[in-house]
């Protein structure tokens, strides 16, 4: 298994410039997920370790070994496409087979290869089918047992899951995870699902108009989010702003939203006046009587055991997670806390988070 | 010819189409719907049917007022459509020893004996060298054409395949000088060589065209997937490329085909003796008095039924969808 390293690279077509100056490294047997909205880059820069693409500038490396013009065939790696590509002349061994005949291995050798990879896909019983006759689930086991039997140094996955229905993909990322603790393979995963990505992944990327925007393991993305856009992207719902002027200080340990003071994680890094942002989680608002924080009710999503509430503030709306009992009335006057901890306060300008006991917890551990 | 494929295609594509739009509608509809489709397939049926009937004709039958429609079948056209003969007179008839065999009886109770084969079998292998090889060629270079233009940034990409298209903006006759002077000048005038390109090139705007609809159809994973797992483009092309594109190739092949197979004007023009085809052969068989019509009809049939079978044999292919369900979209 291989550690793939992207080193300075770009992409353009034309004036368009995909992919922005972009270093990375997967570890050698990482689930390492891209995740971002689409047209942000994660395919181009996927298809480009894949060697479908050739970068602009800049480098790529397994185990050292520079691969940035090695033709695919020569790159020792599997590729899974969103639409599957199984071959539909094929019956569903012979796809399977495929990459282990372009690599010349025996008749015998690759019959025990598919035998070998159907049992752990749980495919045997279909293998002499036509992939035509096949459901969407079923062809993508067999887009995967493609990919595994060779037991490449890398797989690369484009959204694997994108055309399956709901259920289907929740029942499939559980087996992809459970297959990768099997089989350890480095993986490079894309999508645009942050569930999928948050479910899976050992560590996520999070890129967005061709730059990335951070690195980091699924939890750390969530509660330390360094940029506005990852705070909005990841979360369901997602981070609400609190959007407020002011000017802050190193050691300071609470803003001024407006009227209210709220407290948050001291401040490792000052802002002379201007247009800041707090961000807050759903699951850290609550109601409070005494908070000079207020607002209005604006309505409520329901959810079972929770719902949502969005509350319309002079700073911009919030929502809150909160239990599916409490009673909320549209139109009620509430008064808003936030548990201070987990709050990040952002420079609305470009969007970065500034530096804070937040984030230095996550990186003492 | 034309007129034949749409006959033979109209009971089975056209006739499941009607009845499949006006399945929901009253039975009575669908009666009428199948009517019409009958007696339309019959119409364009009657001008082949006449042709096949005249080749078992009699030269006195075929030209009978009113046409006969029962008659005794003979097969004194396609005897004279492969022979040449001539009259004799009736006391050197009488000298000669009994005839060996059916056709010579059949040509002696004309009073004619046979001189030798005529060139008609010749004419037909020329047609079917310039027909298939133009086809095969057509074909070839426009898939690899076609890909080339589907998967690759060509420089000036819209301006070639518009040039391409226009090489069919005028009829190909309209250049017919130019293209006799130049192949008299390169020696091609009255060469299979020669028929072969000129139908080639006038038959790959065509073929282009419809490939590149085909390949762009084709989704680029497939190959992706191929290289990926260790073949290089060219081998992804065929092994995974080509069987994919069958369908539209095989509809590529047969239009390319009708097209060189039924070409006269540039055949008339450019050959002669060695390279004629079967179409300007076939309306100057003249026989005794005239035009020998069951000699022309017999021609006619014989001369229908490569098309026919090619189109038969890769029909299979054109209704088949191979690629369906495999990629969702």
């Amino acid at each position: 298994m291989a550690e793939i390293e992207v080193r300075n690279v770009q992409k353009r077509f034309g004036e368009f410039v995909a992919v922005h100056d972009s270093s990375f490294t997967i570890r050698s047997g990482e689930f390492f997920v891209m995740l971002g909205p689409s047209g942000c880059g994660k395919t181009t820069t996927l298809r480009m370790i894949a060697g479908l693409e050739l970068p602009t500038s800049g480098q790529i490396l397994f185990d050292g070994e520079d691969v940035t013009f090695l033709r695919a065939s020569r790159r020792d790696i599997a590729f899974m496409f969103q639409l599957f590509a199984l071959y539909p002349h094929m019956k569903v061994f012979d796809n399977i087979a495929f990459p282990l005949k372009c690599h010349g291995v025996s008749r015998r050798e690759r019959r025990r290869r598919v035998e070998e990879t159907a049992a752990l896909l749980r495919i045997e019983h279909f293998l002499h089918r036509r992939v035509s006759e096949l459901a969407g689930g079923d062809r993508q086991r067999v887009a995967l047992g493609r990919a595994i039997v060779r037991e490449p140094r890398a797989f690369l996955m484009d959204e694997p899951l994108g055309a399956l229905d709901t259920e289907m993909r929740e029942l499939m990322c559980g087996e992809l995870r459970t297959l990768h603790d099997r089989l350890h393979a480095t993986t490079l995963y894309v999508t645009h699902d942050q569930m999928e990505a948050m479910s899976m992944a050992d560590r996520i990327i999070v890129m967005n108009h061709g730059v990335i925007e951070q690195i980091g393991a699924p939890q750390e993305i969530y509660d330390r989010p360094r940029t506005m856009f990852v705070a909005d992207f990841i979360g369901s719902p997602s981070m609400s702003f609190l959007r407020f002027e002011g000017a802050v200080r190193t050691g300071q340990s609470s803003v001024a939203v407006g009227e209210a003071v709220v407290e948050v994680p001291e401040l490792r890094e000052s802002r002379a006046h201007g247009a800041l942002a707090l961000g807050v989680r759903p699951e850290h608002v609550r109601f409070s009587d005494a908070s000079a924080l207020r607002g209005r009710v604006y309505g409520t999503e329901y959810l079972g055991t929770t719902q949502i509430v969005t509350v319309e503030t002079d700073h911009g709306p919030i929502r809150a997670r909160m239990s599916a009992r409490q009673r909320v009335a549209p139109g009620e006057n509430v008064g808003i806390e936030c548990r201070p901890g987990h709050l990040v306060v952002f420079d609305a300008h470009d969007g970065r988070a500034l530096d804070s006991g937040l984030f230095r917890r996550g990186a003492d551990g | 010819m034309k007129a034949e494929t749409g006959a033979a295609a109209t009971p089975a594509t056209g006739g499941k189409a009607v009845a499949h739009s006006v399945a929901e509608s009253s039975p009575g509809l669908r009666w009428l719907a199948g009517l019409v489709v009958v007696v339309y397939a019959l119409v364009t049926m009657i001008p082949l049917v006449w042709i096949l009937l005249t080749g078992f004709k009699t030269p006195q039958d075929s030209i009978s007022y009113p046409p006969k429609v029962v008659f005794e079948p003979s097969l004194e056209g396609y005897v004279n459509l492969f022979t040449n003969r001539s009259r004799q007179t009736p006391e050197y008839m009488a000298s000669l020893p009994p005839p060996e065999t059916w056709y010579d009886k059949l040509v002696r109770s004309r009073n004619m004996v046979i001189t030798g084969p005529s060139r008609f079998k010749d004419r037909y292998v020329n047609s079917v060298i310039i027909g298939f090889g133009s086809t095969f060629l057509a074909v070839f270079l426009g898939t690899l054409t076609a890909y080339a233009f589907s998967r690759f940034r060509v420089p000036l990409q819209d301006d070639l395949l518009f040039f391409i298209l226009s090489t069919r903006m005028m009829p190909p006759i309209a250049v017919a000088i130019p293209i006799f002077l130049m192949f008299r000048e390169l020696g091609l005038s009255d060469t299979h060589l020669g028929m072969i390109l000129l139908y080639t090139a006038v038959n790959m705007s065509l073929s282009v065209w419809l490939l590149k609809g085909f390949m762009d159809e084709i989704p680029r994973e497939y190959e992706e997937a191929a290289m990926v797992d260790g073949y290089t483009r060219l081998q992804a092309f065929f092994k995974v490329v080509l069987p994919q594109a069958t369908t539209g190739i095989a509809a590529t092949a047969i239009f390319c085909l009708i097209f060189a197979w039924n070409e006269y004007a540039f055949a008339l023009l450019l050959t002669s003796g060695n390279a004629q085809t079967a179409p300007p052969f076939i309306p100057i068989i003249i026989g005794e008095g005239g035009l020998d019509w069951p000699a022309v009809a017999a021609g006619t049939t014989l001369f229908l039924l490569p098309v026919l079978i090619f189109t038969v044999m890769l029909r299979s292919h054109l209704l088949r969808g191979i690629t369906f369900g495999a990629v969702r979209k």
